[in-house]
């Protein structure tokens, strides 16, 4: 495990130290920081916390608190592509649940499992997205869809390889 | 005849597909050699209508055109370069009818004033319409205090839905004795269902920016942050960009307009906490911390940033800055009510006909916003309610619409004006189901520091669950009441001492509903799927096998051309079959 670790690390190392670079010294950096870290490999592992905690000085400790308190921080791998669903307000009256269960259905997704067996999608239900006029909206990686029906969603995920 | 085309590009309007009607345009405009200039503008407000495209010739006779294709939207530019233009689609016009002026007549814009009309990214267009000379006359001709006692004059209160007054927060971080002070921009918006701040920083940022660098001149801070939700990609593109802008210009960075005052400006993405919007929260959020509230006194004004006086305004209330400086605080005290000056701006959303942005006086009733500016139901379902105020606020019902939307008037039912957003339901939203939305919204999204929040909203959610189950008890209603009783007043911010609002808001007004899903065990309303029973109407089933086909767990038998059945034991209850019939054959209860 551990040694598997550092292999993943040597992998990035050069990307993870840029950023690293960036920000460290810099007052309140610690968020941006590890936003930057979690875009090179799509979530933070143990080992790259522990490196960065290793290089900034920063406790491991307080990096995990962080890292848990935010939902836009991943501990586990994802998919390809994010599916976020919006579950706010104006998509929970549209039905966004027919929404959600489609593309659970589609993606042969059941119980807390949010990741398909491909590695190709992940998917998130979120707060909102402040399309509400288009609800019930998704949003793929950084395109919006909206006024979706279980019935578009297929050929909505067709798009992505 | 020279053209001037220009295409709604906000996060709402890609979605509905702006983006390739742009492409299309400049398509259409290079392979038929028509003189037209394109530009990027952002969002109107009209969402329920787009893509928007507006066209204006050189003698300024202008169309906007709603519900644009790629396809379409040739011929939308022949006809109108030919003088004959096309009829259909208009939304708003200054030569033909169009079909939502009546909606446009009863706004008042001052938050959006250049929302849908300028390029976003062009400080020359900002700067075209009054940009920066708010700031400019700040800086040159008013003093700290003289600008203070301008904002205090006009009476605006704090947008992002508490309503304390601006002028009055400016004044108790000016008084702060210390050489270093900040100034925060919260961009944070985090109610489900509003979405004003961002349509305005994607539409409008530099007047934001504006708004924020004349608050540090006030208070005397020379640097601020704008911490914005990292939801909201395009807004923090346009921020940065706008922020470049003004350096550029010199409206950003070391003795703007020649004067000795200086002030840096940083963007702070969010990372996904609602508690975030809460000041406090918000900064330590920033320092790079567990944004979790702190207790307050001392508050921000005294200690705040890194323990430095702070001043943070939301970015509605940065938005109006400019304007009350150059038109002064009078003409924006003419607008509203006494007591809630200006105006507001709205997200209409759900059952209602015009969702999107409006921006009206304060004093407006209800019924006028819902049914006059809103255009009235989407659905052909009467209406039911009004969520105000989000996860924070409370659910209205038909008797209260003559309500006037006013910090004051709004409490008094129990809601709260909140950061803007008004979601509409009709008859086929469960108020239950609302409340346990919400709930679990905040549940969710509480940090955890203060016990009462903490358990007692997951109490309350185990209670709303289990009466949306048909399992619950009358006494559950008073033990409901209890409970948002002592979150209210056992939580240290208003995430938790709010939470309960749109229970204690169900409970006043609809609590037929509630009593429904106990001792009837019926969701009224059809909602709570484990009250539901889909049943087949032997009359109505002519066995066309499309129910069969479409359900998920194959619980539906039946030979072609006989009656189906639906094997309740296995059915879970998702709806497939109900709106697959075409024969109304299914029946829902």
């Amino acid at each position: 495990m551990i040694f598997g670790g550092v292999c993943k690390i040597m992998k990035y190392k050069t990307e993870i130290d840029i950023a690293i670079n960036k920000f460290i010294g810099k007052k309140g950096a610690l968020i941006p920081l590890l936003q930057n870290v979690q875009d090179i490999e799509g979530y933070l592992s143990k080992e790259v916390m522990s490196y960065v905690s290793k290089k900034t000085g920063i406790k491991l400790a307080h990096i995990f608190g962080v890292a848990t308190f935010y939902s836009m921080f991943r501990l586990k791998p994802q998919g390809r592509h994010i599916i976020k669903i919006c579950k706010g307000t104006a998509c929970h009256v549209s039905d966004a649940n027919s929404i959600m269960n489609e593309i659970n259905y589609q993606l042969n997704l059941s119980g807390e499992q949010d990741t398909t067996k491909d590695g190709k999608f992940t998917v998130m239900p979120v707060a909102c997205l402040g399309c509400c006029s288009l609800a019930p909206v998704i949003m793929i990686d950084d395109n919006t869809f909206g006024k979706l029906s279980p019935d578009s969603i297929g050929k909505i995920l067709k798009r992505y390889e | 005849m020279s053209l001037l085309i220009k295409v709604g590009l906000a996060s709402c309007g890609l979605a509905a597909g702006a983006g390739e009607v742009y492409d299309a345009i400049l398509k259409h405009i290079k392979k038929n050699k028509i003189d037209a200039e394109v530009k990027k503008t952002a969002c109107i407000g009209m969402c329920f209508v787009e893509p928007l495209v507006e066209i204006y010739d050189n003698e300024k006779k202008s169309i906007t055109y709603g519900e644009v294709t790629p396809e379409s939207i040739g011929n939308i530019i022949n006809a109108f370069s030919k003088g004959n233009p096309i009829e259909e689609n208009v939304i708003i016009s200054n030569v033909l009818r169009g079909s939502e002026e009546k909606t446009f007549k009863k706004q008042k814009r001052i938050v959006l004033r250049n929302c849908g009309v300028i390029d976003p990214i062009s400080i020359d267009d900002y700067l075209d319409n009054d940009g920066y000379k708010a700031l400019e006359k700040s800086l040159k001709e008013m003093s700290q205090e003289a600008i203070i006692d301008e904002i205090k004059n006009s009476g605006i209160r704090g947008r992002g839905g508490a309503g304390f007054p601006t002028g009055l927060k400016w004044q108790f971080a000016f008084n702060a004795q210390n050489n270093k002070k900040y100034i925060v921009c919260n961009a944070d918006e985090g109610d489900p269902g509003a979405f004003m701040d961002r349509s305005v920083l994607e539409g409008d940022p530099h007047s934001v920016i504006e708004g924020m660098i004349i608050g540090a001149y006030a208070i005397g801070a020379d640097e601020g942050y704008i911490y914005c939700r990292a939801e909201y990609p395009l807004a923090i593109k346009h921020l940065e960009i706008a922020i470049g802008q003004a350096i550029e210009k010199g409206f950003l960075g070391n003795k703007i307009f020649g004067t000795d005052f200086s002030f840096e400006l940083h963007i702070k993405e969010g990372a996904g906490a609602f508690v975030c919007g809460e000041e406090t929260a918000l900064m330590a959020s920033i320092e790079g911390k567990r944004g979790m509230p702190s207790i307050r006194p001392p508050f921000p004004a005294q200690s705040g940033l890194w323990g430095k006086p702070t001043n943070i305004n939301n970015v509605e209330t940065f938005a109006n800055i400019a304007w009350i400086i150059l038109n002064g605080a009078k003409s924006y005290a003419s607008y509203g009510t006494e007591k809630s000056p200006g105006t507001k701006v709205f997200a209409l959303a759900g059952k209602i006909r015009n969702s999107g942005l409006i921006e009206v006086p304060m004093g407006m009733p209800l019924k006028e916003v819902i049914y006059d500016v809103g255009g009235g139901m989407k659905t052909e379902k009467p209406f039911k309610g009004v969520q105000l105020g989000g996860p924070s606020g409370g659910c209205l019902p038909a008797e209260l619409l003559d309500t006037t939307v006013d910090y004051d008037s709004i409490n008094k039912t129990g809601a709260i004006m909140g950061s803007g957003g008004m979601v509409v339901m009709d008859t086929s939203s469960c108020m239950v189901d609302i409340a346990k939305f919400f709930l679990n919204f905040t549940q969710n999204e509480s940090c955890g520091k203060c016990t009462f929040c903490r358990v007692g909203t997951k109490r309350m959610l185990e209670i709303l669950t289990r009466i949306s189950e048909g399992e619950g008890e009358m006494e559950d209603l008073d033990t409901l009441e209890e409970l948002s009783q002592n979150i209210i007043k056992g939580s240290l911010c208003g995430l938790g001492q709010t939470a309960p609002n749109p229970v204690l808001t169900t409970l006043k007004y609809f609590r037929d509903e509630y009593i429904a899903h106990i001792k009837d065990k019926t969701c009224p309303a059809g909602v709570c799927t484990a009250l539901l029973k889909y049943e087949v109407i032997e009359d109505k089933c002519i066995g066309c096998t499309v129910c069969a086909m479409k359900c998920p767990v194959n619980c539906i038998s039946g030979e072609r051309k006989q009656v189906h059945n639906i094997n309740q034991d296995a059915c879970i209850k998702c709806g497939a079959c109900y709106d697959a019939c075409k024969f109304d054959a299914i029946k829902k209860g």
